[in-house]
């Protein structure tokens, strides 16, 4: 047998993003690590019209919490005590991807035994990103709209169906 | 040739083949714009091996010009051209062994190939993937990552480029999730290798597409693999096509719904709602009447329900009992050709259970876990369990695996049979149901939230 990290770099079909955790969507429909933040989307409890776009920036913990029409969210009201909805994110994000990865991607220090994101966040205010986000947001739906296709697509031999944690 | 003598056999030249291969794969790692003296060297015996091709003369200059810093669009083309010559004589030389021992006939590639449709709308890959190849991996950022973007929306938006979009998309979304790659502790040089020099041939225009000719016959179902990537979910079912002229022809079927990360495990089927006979020939094993449907030269049927009329339930392992020795196949597209693409069907019998593996004839071959997908019911321990099964033997990381599509078990000695399809509409099984409930809302949540949000 060859070492794990030799079999690694020269199998083509190497796993590289570990599958996410199935989860509720209801109230957060879109959560992403990308762009240097912890970026989402999270459905208003009142108006089925409006969702809060929200996001945490890796390194600093910048708090940024806006509507899809770019009022600021009351709640957040531009301070650094997340409101409901960061939270709301923050937990999708942990029942998505796991906390070690939420909290790695973020750099977040978590004290021992903590299983508490915000336990290892120093928060500041961040510069608005909704609309960047939410556009991110509108592409992700906008895959539900792309037709099937038959197309025989042989590069999908490097991208096997994601196994099950049994 | 017993099939335990081509899965020992190495053919000569295999390890020197993938040694100028490793060579050009770790230069793209720290970037062509950074070309030291022992990566010059390794691209530099690429160029040698050339020599007396038809080739040599313009790999040799644009190696040459690359190592010297100049990087276009077309040095890369050569570049990545160059890859798939050795990776296609890899995949020959692992083949043709593997025929002659399983007595298939490979009909030798003949076929013109159609005039590729117009691709004014490669460029942007293009350049994406040019900018990839002078950072190399370890100089990915977050920026970088994303780059291909804007290239996969305009692709997406046209069936003619949903090949490359679908790769372009797959193969982003890891670079995203990876980045910054400096601080990876480890890097995929072989699959990104291929990933990016499958894509610069891809978005090439003129990059030739198979030709179809109208298919009739029944189709007899032997399995499905299933595919996926954060935005696409695929069943590739692979069956044997008896044609009204008597022959029995080796084929693929398959159909894919774009899809989004959160969308995964077995509520996936739901996408592909659109094919309900596929799915209930699957799920319920039928045999398919096919009137006029296309098929490829590579073998590839593209599935249209309207040209499919589900017919009596046939079971697959009499299929591959009866039918799969000494069947007719197609040969892959030239530009296709690497080991990866390798999934050959074959039924196994009589083994020796070892730990993930079947001792066969005094060869090891490892069962392939990883390719057990959530969608179905085919578990490790099910495939420990076997006395059959249908798979598909596949060539990567250094050895043959199989990737098992169905077994027949002995569980608390009362037999079970599994398939990959059986949860094509739907699991089977009352925990997996249960389960597929909970998370197939998820698609109706996404459904509501794009009905709302997305033409404001």
């Amino acid at each position: 047998m060859t070492s794990e990290g030799v079999a690694y770099e020269r199998r083509s079909a190497a796993p590289v993003i570990a599958p996410v955790r199935p989860r509720k969507l209801a109230k957060v429909p879109f959560v992403e690590l990308a762009e240097g933040r912890l970026q989402g989307v999270v459905s208003s409890g009142s108006d089925v019209e409006r969702v809060y776009v929200s996001s945490i920036t890796s390194g600093d913990h910048g708090l940024s919490c806006n509507t899809n029409n770019n009022r600021p969210c009351g709640g957040l009201g531009g301070g650094t005590y997340a409101c409901n909805h960061l939270r709301a994110l923050a937990d999708a994000a942990v029942a998505q991807y796991g906390l070690d990865r939420v909290s790695r991607y973020l750099k977040a220090t978590l004290p021992d035994d903590s299983d508490n994101l915000w336990a290892g966040l120093h928060t500041t205010t961040a510069p608005n990103r909704a609309a960047e986000v939410f556009s991110g947001f509108l592409r992700h739906l906008a895959y539900l709209e792309v037709p099937p296709t038959s197309d025989p697509l042989p590069e999908l031999h490097w991208f096997p169906a994601a196994g099950a944690v049994r | 040739m017993m099939l335990a003598d081509a899965l020992r056999a190495r053919p000569s030249g295999f390890d020197e083949t993938f040694a100028l291969i490793d060579g050009l794969d770790d230069a793209l790692i720290h970037g062509l714009a950074r070309i030291d003296e022992e990566r010059a060297a390794a691209l530099e015996s690429i160029a040698a091996a050339f020599t007396g091709s038809p080739l040599a003369g313009r790999v040799a200059d644009s190696i040459g010009k690359i190592v010297a810093g100049t990087v276009t669009d077309e040095h890369l083309a050569v570049l990545a051209g160059a890859r798939s010559a050795l990776t296609g004589a890899l995949h020959d030389a692992l083949l043709t062994p593997l025929d002659e021992a399983l007595g298939r006939v490979r009909e030798p590639w003949a076929a013109p190939a159609a005039p590729p449709p117009a691709g004014q709308l490669l460029a942007g890959g293009r350049s994406w993937l040019r900018e990839l190849a002078i950072a190399g991996w370890r100089g990915v950022d977050h920026e970088l990552a994303g780059g291909g973007a804007q290239a996969v929306q305009a692709l997406l938006a046209d069936p003619a480029g949903r090949r490359a979009a679908v790769l372009l998309d797959g193969f982003g979304a890891e670079l995203r999730s990876a980045a910054p790659v400096a601080t990876l502790d480890r890097v995929p040089v072989r699959r990104w290798a291929d990933l990016w020099s499958r894509a610069v041939l891809l978005t090439q225009d003129t990059f030739p597409a198979p030709e179809t000719t109208p298919a009739d016959g029944r189709l007899l179902l032997l399995g499905v693999d299933l595919h996926e990537h954060p935005t696409v979910f695929r069943a590739q079912a692979h069956g044997l096509l008896e044609t009204p002229g008597g022959q029995v022809r080796l084929v693929r079927a398959g159909v894919a719904a774009a899809k989004v990360d959160t969308i995964s495990g077995p509520s996936a089927w739901r996408m592909l709602a659109a094919f309900p006979v596929f799915r209930a020939a699957l799920a319920e094993k039928r045999a398919v009447e096919v009137t006029g449907m296309p098929l490829t030269s590579t073998g590839d049927l593209l599935w249209d329900e309207t040209r499919a009329v589900p017919g009596e339930p046939v079971d697959p392992f009499a299929v591959a009992r009866v039918r799969l020795g000494g069947v007719t196949a197609a040969s892959t597209a030239p530009l296709d050709r690497h080991p990866a693409v390798i999934a050959e069907p074959v039924l196994l019998e009589g083994w020796t259970a070892g730990p993930e593996s079947f001792e066969l004839g005094g060869v090891t071959l490892a069962v392939d876990t990883d390719r057990l997908p959530e969608a179905g019911p085919l578990t490790p321990a099910l495939v420990a369990a076997a006395t059959a099964c249908i798979g598909l033997l596949r060539w990567d990381a250094g050895r043959w695996a199989v990737q098992p599509l169905a077994v027949q078990s002995v569980v608390r000695k009362k037999p079970v049979v599994a398939h990959t399809g059986d949860w094509a509409l739907g699991p089977t099984d009352a925990k997996a149901a249960k389960a597929e409930a909970a998370a197939g809302t998820a698609v109706d949540v996404l459904r509501e939230r794009a009905g709302r949000l997305l033409r404001k």
